[in-house]
């Protein structure tokens, strides 16, 4: 099983590289773009076949270092 | 004689500058390898030093937190014992919980290596005894990942407590924005006042033929 984990920086805490994306983007005139968040993706390959172990297993992963929870969210995908 | 412990990871690069200024100042000295499990037992001061631990991979100090030596970090900092960390140190200590808040990328991306005027906001702890209350001190700065961000709820009880240490300023001793922190923060302490982290490097100001002596003071009020 595959689980890919999204972190991205919360909601009302600055992201400065998203920030930066934004105004490159603005720059090359690409118009009608209102946010733009930056975050990481992290893919897991699981010898789990468990689907609730699976989420369980990697939550626990997420919360201890994936993310840093005082500024990060993240969500979890199976595949 | 004081003995300092200087904590030393893959990346660590401050950890001999850091041994040399506190020798400077009359310590002795040991650099501990994170795999090993125990500090020595004549610690009096443990300093996590400036770097890129793990090649600041995934998040700055957030692989470090996992290694053999920080179980004996956080028994020595909960027995009451004093922690500075600096720059890469002050991140580790965050990741680890040891200090509240966290550090994120630098408002305008780029690593920023300069001389910066601090201003000292608390001195009622051992670390900044010897500076006086809004005291401008000059120390280099060197980092990417210096934006320190903490709640609302988070940042009143900083400065209900004190644990406020230090802010960015110009020489005029106004708050200036350099990696856009909240409020300008340099540096901040533990509610019990014994684990400290900034992210100016007080190691590489010893000397007033290399720009400024300020750190000796700063580093000083440690060993006391």
């Amino acid at each position: 099983m595959t689980a890919i984990v999204n972190i991205f920086l919360k909601e009302g805490v600055l992201d400065p590289q998203g920030k930066a994306i934004h105004h490159a983007l603005d720059a090359m005139n690409f118009e009608g773009v209102q946010d733009v968040r930056m975050g990481k993706q992290i893919v897991l390959k699981l010898t789990s076949t468990n689907r609730d172990e699976a989420i369980k297993e990697v939550t626990q992963m997420a919360e201890e270092i994936l993310a840093n929870t005082v500024i990060e969210d993240y969500k979890i995908e199976l595949l | 004689m004081k003995h300092v412990a200087i904590l030393q990871f893959p990346g660590t690069n401050c950890d001999l500058d850091t041994k040399y200024a506190f020798e400077r100042l009359g310590c002795s000295t040991t650099i501990v390898w994170h795999k090993e499990e125990k500090l020595p037992q004549e610690t009096d001061l443990l300093v996590i030093a400036g770097g890129f631990s793990y090649g600041d991979y995934l998040r700055s100090g957030a692989i470090a937190k996992f290694s053999p030596i920080m179980k004996d970090v956080l028994t020595f900092a909960d027995k009451g014992g004093e922690v500075l960390g600096i720059c890469n140190g002050f991140q580790i200590l965050t990741e680890v919980g040891l200090l509240p808040g966290a550090l994120k990328r630098n408002i305008g991306l780029h690593f920023i290596s300069k001389f910066q005027t601090l201003k000292v906001v608390n001195n009622s702890n051992s670390f900044l005894q010897k500076c006086e209350k809004d005291e401008l001190l000059n120390i280099p700065i060197a980092h990417a990942d210096g934006n320190y961000y903490i709640d609302e709820e988070g940042y009143n009880e900083l400065e209900a407590n004190q644990q406020i240490l230090l802010q960015y300023s110009n020489e005029k001793a106004e708050t200036v924005i350099v990696n856009g922190s909240v409020n300008s923060i340099a540096g901040i302490c533990n509610k019990n006042k014994n684990v400290f982290g900034l992210m100016p490097h007080p190691e590489r100001a010893l000397e007033t033929i290399l720009g400024s002596d300020d750190g000796i003071k700063m580093l000083e009020g440690l060993i006391a």
